[in-house]
């Protein structure tokens, strides 16, 4: 099921919580709705799944208009961030109770209970109540009871927020599999951006309401939309730097002059953001783009993390762990092809 | 070192003051309850036992059944007893759907919220005698708003309180009316508790609200319904205040008697009291709670499997 979100917009009383947001899902993707608290995550989703009324706007499911539509007409799956199991069912009650609402007879509505508690590995525990479940086996029957309809789409809000670290990364992989197994159209809403780049086929960035850039995740790391999206995204996060265009280069305040081939274009006496990757610089002997100061390493095995100063400003870069620089020792720098971007200081829009 | 032997000691001695002390704080309501409760049980339970009690003499003659034997042989008694067995089967489960209907109107995002909370505030603020009274003016056979709304829909006019037939049904609207607010507030806090999520849930399922009423919500809420039930049978089994402003008393021609009533009847208007009597009924009454209590208990824990 492909689905087609345009210019929707969500008000609430004071806050636009959702703004102008156009996308289209394509059909068997799993897309990550990604961003910070607050940006409006859970109301776009609730607005895909029916619970919540668009304010403006239109949403296709395939070449259908569902805007209008209950969400139990929507034929959507949802899996909530507590997971929302009745806690005085068992797991197959649990599993069950949407195809009972659909009448479906009860021979069959066990057998397709049992074929969902298989995808998702919970066929031991059928007969448990939820409170005697693992967090990460109450997931799954989550997503078993939103997946045994059969709906057209699976909407997972924060699925994994309740989680240890460890389950994490073992549920993420389990959603993907069953996705994929499935073949479902899955939005997946999560604000941990390495969630997001590990699973999804196609990320969705949102800022206060505002679609910021969807993409594959790796294009969005390589090449931001903007300053925003470069910072969200990257671990360590993104060095920033800010400065003034001058004579082709970049001049950082109370810093060195930045010369780079690419920086020629940019307008004299613009005010930018120099956003620099930890990986894309690196030491070189020649005469590098800018030189630097060290300030103080980590060595983390083969390489070291570093700290080290343009005039005032600190960035984050990796050095190789055999070279010796003593604190206050002057690098060359050289910068990459990639992960070196240029964005407009107060918009934010990318130049470079 | 002597420091240490020193420090020891004295963290002993905190120890033992630290494990007196809650039975310090504890002690005046301990007092209290073992003067005015417990005292008064155990010596209810003695009475009922010795034959020919005197009150004045604290003498009697024997230890046995007579009084029991008396209370079951006497007419008033087991009208008692079928009295309230009846009280307790009409208005326990006619209080208890009417509170759950209640509590769930309230629980939705209704409007006049404000009006319906002194409506079913106002019985348990109100004296119970006062509120009797009203009650007597409302069920009043000529005046009374009862019968007015009875006539308007085409019922002659009850004579709820002269005549003995409807003695019953007249203490069970004021018994069932005046149980109502606190069943509603434990049943509305409840309800309250129910995460919506769970509707919203069942309503993506496509769920209607009567089968989300009947699926999700009355099950989430049965702990508090079992909770009710005691705390209501308890109460209800000790109908009493309620025959006096409507009645005087049992009923127009003593037709009304509860045990409780029984009781304050051996003790109290008999002249002189019969206070082994009154003591046979009231441990009569506690086993019939008690046994009551323990089967609700024992549906409580099934229903949980
Ligand atoms: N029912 C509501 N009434 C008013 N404002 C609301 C309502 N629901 C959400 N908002 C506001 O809309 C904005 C977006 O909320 P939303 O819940 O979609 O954020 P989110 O991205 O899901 O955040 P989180 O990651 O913390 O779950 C917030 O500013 C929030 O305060
Ligand atoms: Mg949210």
């Amino acid at each position: 099921m492909k689905i087609t979100l345009s210019h929707i917009t969500k008000q609430f009383a004071q806050t636009t919580a959702v703004s102008d947001f156009t996308a289209e899902i394509e059909s068997g993707h799993l897309i990550a709705l990604l961003g910070p608290s607050g940006c409006g995550k859970s109301t776009m989703l609730n607005m895909i799944s029916g619970i919540l009324p668009v304010t403006s706007g239109q949403i296709l499911f395939d070449d259908n208009d569902v805007t209008d539509l209950s969400a139990n007409r929507r034929g959507v799956g949802l899996v909530f961030q507590n997971y929302a199991l009745y806690p005085h069912m068992t797991v197959m009650q649990n599993i069950c109770f949407p195809l009972e609402l659909q009448k479906v007879a009860k021979a069959e509505r066990m057998e397709r209970a049992m074929a969902m508690a298989k995808l998702v590995h919970v066929e031991e525990l059928i007969d448990r109540k939820p409170s005697q479940l693992s967090g990460g086996q109450q997931q799954r029957v989550a997503i078993a009871r939103a997946l045994v309809k059969n709906p057209n789409v699976l909407l997972l809000d924060e699925p994994l927020s309740n989680l240890d670290a460890r389950l994490r990364i073992e549920m993420r992989e389990e959603i993907r599999r069953i996705q994929q197994e499935t073949k479902i159209t899955t939005i997946f809403v999560t604000h941990d951006q390495e969630e997001a780049m590990s699973i999804s086929d196609k990320i969705v960035l949102m800022k206060l309401g505002v679609l910021q850039q969807m993409d594959v995740p790796q294009n969005l790391y390589d090449s931001p939309a903007n300053c925003f999206v470069a910072d969200f995204l990257g671990n360590p996060p993104i060095n920033k730097t800010t400065g003034v265009v001058k004579d082709g280069g970049i001049q950082l305040d109370n810093g060195p002059l930045v010369h780079d081939d690419r920086f020629t274009n940019l307008k004299d006496g613009q005010r930018v953001t120099l956003s620099i990757r930890a990986e894309a610089a690196t030491v070189t002997n020649e005469n590098g783009n800018v030189d630097c100061v060290v300030d103080t390493t980590y060595i983390m095995g083969k390489e070291s993390l570093a700290y080290v100063k343009l005039g005032d400003q600190r960035i984050r870069i990796y050095i190789p762990a055999d070279h010796e620089f003593g604190e206050g020792s002057t690098l060359h720098l050289k910068l990459g092809k990639r992960g070196v971007f240029v964005f407009d200081e107060t918009s934010g829009d990318r130049l470079i | 070192m002597m420091d240490i032997a020193k420090i020891k000691q004295q963290e002993k001695r905190q120890r033992l003051f630290d494990k007196i002390k809650p039975f310090g704080y504890l002690a005046p309501f301990a007092i209290g309850v073992t003067i005015f409760t417990l005292y008064p049980i155990v010596n209810v339970f003695m009475i009922a036992f010795q034959e020919n009690y005197n009150y004045i003499t604290k003498t009697y003659d024997s230890i046995g059944f007579d009084n029991f034997a008396y209370i079951f042989s006497d007419p008033y008694f087991i009208q008692a007893l079928q009295n309230t067995f009846m009280y307790v089967l009409i208005v326990i489960p006619i209080s208890l759907c009417l509170s759950i209907l209640i509590a769930y109107l309230l629980n939705q995002k209704v409007k006049f919220k404000g009006v319906y909370q002194t409506a079913y505030f106002l019985p348990m603020v109100t004296s119970t005698l006062a509120v009797g009274l009203a009650w007597k003016f409302m069920f009043n056979y000529r005046s009374g708003v009862i019968n007015y709304l009875l006539n308007l829909i085409g019922i002659e006019s009850i004579n709820w309180l002269q005549v003995t037939t409807y003695n019953f049904p007249a203490l069970c609207i004021y018994g069932i009316w005046s149980i109502l607010p606190f069943t509603i507030i434990l049943l509305l806090s409840g309800l309250q508790n129910i995460d919506p999520l769970y509707y919203t849930a069942a309503r993506v399922d496509g769920a209607n609200e009567k089968t989300i009423f009947f699926r999700i919500t009355l099950p989430l809420l049965k702990p508090t319904i079992f909770l009710v039930l005691i705390i209501n049978t308890i109460s209800v089994f000790k109908v009493f205040n309620e025959l006096f402003p409507l009645f005087n008393g049992p009923g127009v021609s003593n037709n009304m008697f509860t045990v409780v009533y029984y009781i304050f009847y051996q003790f109290r208007v008999r002249m002189p009291g019969e206070y082994g009597y009154a003591a046979a009924a009231a441990v009569v009454l506690f086993f019939i709670i008690f046994i009551f209590t323990m089967i609700q208990k024992y549906i409580e824990k099934k229903a949980k499997e």
